[in-house]
């Protein structure tokens, strides 16, 4: 399985891994708000963190139509299906969306801050984004194996996937803002939405690979 | 040990491509599937491997503990090479070979058999059409198990290449594997049983 995630890794950052694509995208997205939204300084401080959990969850879905296309169309999810026996699917799929998460989804969480300071996002409420991005990002991806998973065997599955499997990320969406907002503004609590973002990263990671491997199995 | 297909029949799109076909083969055993496209060579091997369900009969194997399952014991060389062009002929065979589980040879020395000895550093974007083959071919030695299927093997090989490769496959099955080929080429099996497909059912 080790060999697996480093397999998948490599095959992420190497070049024509499109795991810049994502990160090109998020800093795209994030760096022409300030310019749209005009230089309120309040106003960006108040948007900051959605707009920092909307850019990595769009950019976190960029990436996944080519999760299992790229195995199928050169023959290796076969073989992946083959060993079966030996590995159980779903959890090939689990290993699968970790290095895709690392490859792809790890950067943005790490230029979360960096690029929060755009958006006047006061310091506590940078650190909150990125440990919130850290701990949902993965929900994100999880969820998109299923979709990557029903889309294989489509030509153009990439916006197939966002459109199914975007409704399922709201929940990840709504408690991982709140969990900002909770560590930003003072009313609002920030562990109890926190620990639902961390409830939810876990369900998924078993729901998901479970529906994609489902799905695998029958794409034929 | 022993697979044994029993009235077999398979099914692509919702539409019967073959019905009736019926194989034992024992260790060291051969089988030759020969007919026209579209008679449903590709079909019966990925049915046999497990990877499309069956639409009628049964495919079983007896091969001990290690290999519960018709699919655990199967090595499938498909029209792809299952090989990634970003990583380096070794990258790849490491990766298979550790995630197949029970190595045999070594990388190095796979590719020494198939003749792409020094390579393996190469990316495998870089290989030409039959050496990819061959890596592809090299896949089937770094681990083992019992049963190859292969669906046309020799595509895109040289005459030396698929000389080597009928050599490789004679000890796979002295060893007392089984081989099973789909192909339009004779593969220089000695003694294989002959499957003709696209007979009307």
């Amino acid at each position: 399985m080790l060999a697996l995630f480093l397999r998948d890794l490599r095959l992420g950052i190497r070049a024509g891994g499109g795991a810049l694509t994502g990160i090109v995208f998020f800093l795209a997205l994030v760096a022409t708000i300030p310019f749209g939204v005009g230089p309120d300084l309040n106003l960006l401080a108040r948007i900051g963190p959605a707009i920092l959990w909307i850019g990595a969850l769009l950019a976190s879905l960029l990436g996944l139509d080519r999760l299992f296309q790229a195995d199928r169309e050169d023959g290796s999810l076969d073989l992946l299906l083959l060993a079966e026996d030996r590995h159980m699917l779903a959890l090939t799929v689990l290993v699968k969306c970790l290095a895709h998460w690392t490859a792809s989804v790890l950067p943005l969480v790490v230029a979360s801050p960096l690029l929060g300071l755009f958006m006047n996002v006061e310091p506590a409420g940078l650190g909150a984004a990125a440990l919130t991005l850290l701990v949902g990002t993965p929900a994100i991806t999880f969820v998109g194996a299923a979709g990557a998973a029903v889309s294989v065997a489509l030509p153009r599955g990439g916006l197939m996937i966002s459109v199914l499997v975007l409704p399922l990320t709201i929940p990840v969406l709504i408690f991982g803002v709140s969990a900002t907002y909770g560590a930003v503004a003072d009313p609002a609590p920030f562990l109890q939405p926190f620990l639902i973002l961390c409830a939810l990263t876990l369900f998924l990671a078993v729901v998901g690979p479970l529906a994609a491997s489902a799905a695998l199995r029958h794409a034929d | 040990m022993r697979l044994i297909a029993d009235n077999l029949g398979g099914e692509r799109g919702g539409e019967m491509v073959f019905s009736d076909v019926s194989f034992g083969l024992y260790e060291g055993g051969a089988l030759i599937v020969t007919g026209p496209n579209g008679s449903g060579k590709s079909t019966l091997l990925r049915i046999v491997a497990g990877l499309l369900p069956v639409a009628t009969g049964v495919v079983a194997i007896e091969a001990g503990e290690a290999f519960p399952t018709v699919s655990s014991a199967c090595h499938y060389l498909g029209h792809q090479n299952a090989m990634k062009t970003a990583l380096t002929v070794e990258e790849n065979l490491h990766f298979w070979r550790d995630y197949f589980g029970t190595p045999r040879l070594p990388p190095d020395d796979a590719l020494e058999q198939v003749g792409l000895g020094g390579l393996g550093h190469l990316p495998f974007s870089v290989l030409s059409t039959g050496q990819k083959r061959r890596a592809a071919i090299a896949r089937l030695l770094v681990s083992y198990r019992p049963v190859w299927l292969l669906d046309e093997p020799t595509a895109g090989l040289d005459a030396a290449s698929e000389a080597r490769f009928a050599e490789l496959m004679a000890t796979h099955r002295g060893d007392g594997g089984i081989v099973i080929a789909a192909t339009h080429l004779p593969l220089g099996l000695e003694g294989a049983q002959e499957l003709r497909m696209g007979q009307p059912c």
